[in-house]
C-alpha cells in the first residue's frame, strides 16, 4: 500500500529539512521550497510514497519545523 | 550526604546554564534553515531538541538535589512560585521563573503536533527571556556567581548569545535569503 506525502504549501516555508530525508522524492526549488520530483497529473504537492521511504517520510512530518507536511494512505489530494 | 548535594545541587545548575546556552545557539542556526558544515539540517534540528532536553534534565536536577538539600532552605512552593524563598528571593525567584519558562517551552515543544505551530511558537519566543533571567539567577544567586572565572564564562556566553541574536536578525540570516530577496525587486 502507497501513502501519499502532502505538502501545505500556506504553511511550508522552505527550511530544507524534508528535501534532505527524501531526495529521491523531493526537489527544492529555487527559493528553497520542495516539489514532488515527479508530478502526478501536474499535481507536485502530493507525493507519492512507496514502502521503502515510508520511514523517512514519517520522520519529515515529525521534523518539519513549521509543521507543514502531512501522510495520508493512497489516493492524492488528502491532507491530514 | 548534604554536602554531597549543596556541591551537586550547583555544579548542575551550571551545566544546565551550558547546556541552555548551546540549545540557544543550536536553535537559532535551526531557525535558519543552514546545515552545519557536515551536519545536515535534520540533524541540526535534532540536537537543537537532545541539548535542551539534557539541560533540562540538569535542571530537575538542580532544583531536585537543592530541594532535599537542608543548607539551601527550598521548599516545594518555591519551585514554582517565585519571589517566596528565604535565601536572596528576589534572585532565587529568578531561577523559578526561568525554570517555569523552561517547563512551558520543553511542554509545548513536545507537544508541538497536537497544539500547532501558533501556540508552539508563541510559547518558544519565552527562551529569549528565560535565557537572559536564567544567567542573572546564576549571578545573583550562584555561591559561585560573582566569581571571576564564572563571570568569565557568563560574559562569554552573553557574547555568543548576543552575536547569534544579532545574526538572527540580520538580513541574510535565512539560507534562501538573497534569492528571496531577489525575487521582489
Amino acid at each position: 500500500m502507497s501513502e501519499t506525502l502532502h505538502i501545505d504549501w500556506t504553511r511550508c516555508d522552505g527550511r530544507g529539512l524534508c528535501t534532505e530525508l527524501l531526495p529521491t522524492l523531493l526537489d527544492r526549488d529555487d527559493w528553497g521550497y520542495p516539489l514532488a520530483k515527479r508530478a502526478t497529473n501536474g499535481d507536485r504537492s502530493n507525493v507519492a510514497v512507496r514502502p521503502a521511504h515510508s520511514e523517512a517520510a514519517r520522520e519529515a512530518v515529525h521534523l518539519c519545523p513549521k509543521m507543514a507536511l502531512s501522510l495520508a494512505n493512497q489516493v492524492a489530494g488528502f491532507g491530514q | 550526604m548534604d554536602n554531597a548535594l549543596w556541591a551537586f545541587g550547583r555544579v548542575s545548575g551550571i551545566i544546565s546554564l551550558v547546556l541552555f546556552t548551546g540549545t540557544v545557539l543550536v536553535g537559532v542556526l535551526a531557525r535558519s534553515g543552514r546545515p552545519l558544515l557536515v551536519v545536515p539540517r535534520f540533524s541540526v534540528t535534532l540536537i537543537h531538541r537532545n541539548i535542551a532536553l539534557l539541560a533540562t534534565a540538569f535542571l530537575v536536577l538542580h532544583v531536585g538535589s537543592l530541594l532535599l538539600d537542608s543548607y539551601a532552605k527550598l521548599n516545594v512552593t518555591d519551585v514554582v512560585v517565585p519571589f517566596l524563598g528565604a535565601f536572596r528571593p528576589f534572585w532565587q525567584g529568578l531561577g523559578t521563573v526561568a525554570f517555569d519558562l523552561v517547563l512551558a517551552v520543553v511542554v509545548t515543544s513536545l507537544l508541538r503536533h497536537r497544539i500547532g505551530p501558533r501556540t508552539f511558537r508563541a510559547v518558544h519566543w519565552f527562551t529569549y527571556a528565560m535565557w537572559p533571567i536564567a544567567l542573572a539567577h546564576a549571578i545573583g544567586n550562584g555561591t559561585n556567581g560573582t566569581s571571576r572565572w564564572f563571570l568569565l564564562l557568563a560574559a562569554g556566553s552573553a557574547a555568543v548569545v548576543v552575536g547569534a541574536l544579532a545574526w538572527r536578525v540580520s538580513a541574510n540570516f535565512l539560507e534562501t535569503a538573497k534569492t528571496r530577496q531577489g525575487g521582489l525587486l
